[in-house]
């Protein structure tokens, strides 16, 4: 009982939204409204008893992706009314993607469920006594641990593009040397002078 | 506690409703209340340090001088700029309150006496404290204001950089651990050497305590690091355009957010509700686990105030360096000793 209320309040907050997400005028708007969505599908996750996956969907998606959207979105002065003006010439693509990650969606859940396509290779549904964290990483560490590292580098890759792309040497600036500060000490920079009366200060 | 409301004839579902919320108002009252007591420990404290007498009007020794400013505050009029976004505005300062109180959850005050005893309990407190920058990051924006919004861009820079190196000194703490459940966390430091509790009495975790220690002072943005309220370049940082019981939600949630670092170095390192010495030094009376955490938080919360009233404020530059350059790579670094350390002791050498 609990849980179908659950779920349909999760359920209707994260597509109520998500659509609040595209149709907000205001862009700091949207990205708050798609916080809330993925605050709720961390709920859903914590439904299915899934509470690693709820727990990093936080921390990942809420914690460090959205604030660097907020971030980047704040600092945008963007003409909205502009971006949208090609909404009507994208709106076949975006139908289409839709269509196939409906299509996809359909496809796996279907596959997952159908005959004996190697029913001893899929991966067991973990038992109750194990722990989601542990179940996880049993598999992750051992079967998927040459497609982890894989993914490991692609974001290495991704991450040393992004500095290369975006790095540019400046001339003329004189950065901070923090090693030289801290070794500066007191009787390098201050001079203890008893000054006589009607004679310039030496330099 | 389900089981005593159970006694009194209610239904199991009933009573664990009762006493679910029964324990979440046994602990966000007595943790509202040890924010005014701690405002007031802060001022003396620093106000000693400076050779200050410090609040001393309100009730017997000042005592009661956080509530009375608590109800000055109260009464004055709720200022909402004109230009300001009014919903997210208000909704900010709410934020900052509830995320502080919210991580209370999972922090065992002794043995099983704990709101909700997840197995994922420290990745739940590592989630909240990353939300506890939208409340910032929002009201930087929502002011519609230079100085505000300055502020809030510094938080989240500085909030998501150090983060970054808790999140690996916390991975070295659940390696050692086995575990992501802090009860768990805290039963696995005992007996260091047969007669001491606390993984900071592990030369191997001991420098994690230390950076966590830092960190934890630069993810609440006390001093030496509150660039987000650096009153000589921002006025009052994200606060500016605050007034009445909005400024004052502010107030709460931040000093709620530095029991809780306080309570979390006591938990990971220092052996929680444990003694430190692991010697029934009484025999015939055990001092409560509880004791001996408040203990530990004040001995943290001593090292804050003791820290903001002596050392100087960071400059920015200095922060990113300290948070990317030095602590990011020394934890990371650590990761992997720790990881490598357990896997020749406990798990028997080579992978």
């Amino acid at each position: 009982m609990i849980h179908v209320l659950a779920f349909y309040l999760f359920a209707t907050v994260v597509i109520a939204s998500g659509a609040m997400t595209i149709f907000s005028r205001n862009p700091v708007h949207s990205v708050l409204w798609l916080i809330l969505a993925f605050f709720n599908a961390a709920g859903l996750m914590i439904l299915l008893g899934a509470e690693f996956i709820a727990m990093l969907l936080v921390i990942v998606y809420v914690g460090a992706v959205a604030v660097l959207f907020m971030f980047v979105v704040m600092m945008l002065d963007i003409d909205f009314a502009e971006l949208r003006a090609g909404f009507v010439n994208y709106l076949p693509f975006g139908l289409a993607i839709a269509v196939i990650l409906l299509a996809e969606i359909v496809l796996g859940v279907g596959i997952w469920s159908a005959g004996p396509v190697e029913l001893a290779q899929r991966a067991a549904p973990a038992t109750a006594d194990v722990s989601n964290i542990q179940a996880i990483g049993a598999l992750l560490y051992t079967r998927y641990i040459f497609l982890f590292e894989a993914a490991g580098l692609v974001l290495l890759v991704a991450m040393v593009g992004a500095i290369v792309l975006t790095h540019r040497a400046r001339g003329g600036v004189r950065g901070q040397n923090i090693d030289k500060q801290n070794r500066r000490r007191p009787q390098d920079a201050v001079r203890n002078v008893n000054q006589p009366v009607g004679q310039g200060v030496e330099l | 506690m389900t089981a005593f409301f159970q006694n009194l004839g209610m239904s199991y579902g009933a009573a664990w409703f009762t006493s679910t919320i029964a324990g979440i108002l046994l602990i966000a009252l007595p943790v509202m209340l040890a924010v005014a007591m701690i405002i007031y420990a802060d001022r003396k404290i620093w106000a000693a340090m400076a050779l200050r007498k410090g609040p001393n009007v309100v009730g017997p020794f000042g005592l009661l001088q956080s509530f009375a400013d608590g109800l000055k505050v109260f009464l004055q009029e709720t200022i909402i700029p004109s230009a300001a976004n009014r919903g997210l505005f208000l909704i900010a300062p709410i934020i900052t309150f509830t995320v502080a109180l919210m991580a209370w959850a999972v922090i065992p005050f002794q043995a099983k006496v704990v709101l909700s005893d997840i197995n994922v309990g420290l990745l739940y407190i590592l989630a909240i404290s990353s939300l506890g920058v939208y409340g910032v990051v929002i009201a930087g924006w929502a002011s519609n204001s230079k100085y505000p919004f300055f502020s809030a861009m510094r938080a989240s820079a500085q909030m998501i950089s150090y983060e970054v190196s808790i999140g690996f000194v916390l991975i070295s703490v659940v390696l050692w651990a086995g575990s992501f459940n802090l009860t768990t966390i805290v039963e696995s430091q005992k007996g260091y050497y047969g007669f001491l509790n606390g993984n900071g009495f592990n030369p191997l975790l001991f420098p994690m305590a230390v950076v966590f220690l830092i960190s934890s002072m630069a993810e609440t943005a006390r001093a030496p690091f509150d660039l987000t309220e650096a009153e000589s370049e921002l006025v009052a940082g994200y606060q500016t355009e605050y007034s009445s019981m909005a400024f004052a939600l502010y107030w709460l949630g931040e000093y709620a957010n530095v029991i809780l670092m306080c309570a979390l170095n006591a938990i990971l390192f220092w052996g929680g509700y444990l003694p430190p010495l692991d010697i029934d030094l009484i025999p015939w009376f055990d001092i409560p686990g509880i004791i001996w955490l408040f203990g530990k938080i004040l001995v943290f919360f001593f090292i804050f105030s003791w820290v903001k009233a002596t050392v100087p404020r960071y400059r920015y530059d200095q922060l990113m360096r300290l948070g990317w350059k030095v602590f990011l790579p020394l934890s990371l670094g650590w990761v992997v000793l720790v990881s490598g350390f357990l896997m020749f002791t406990r798990y028997g050498g080579a992978a």
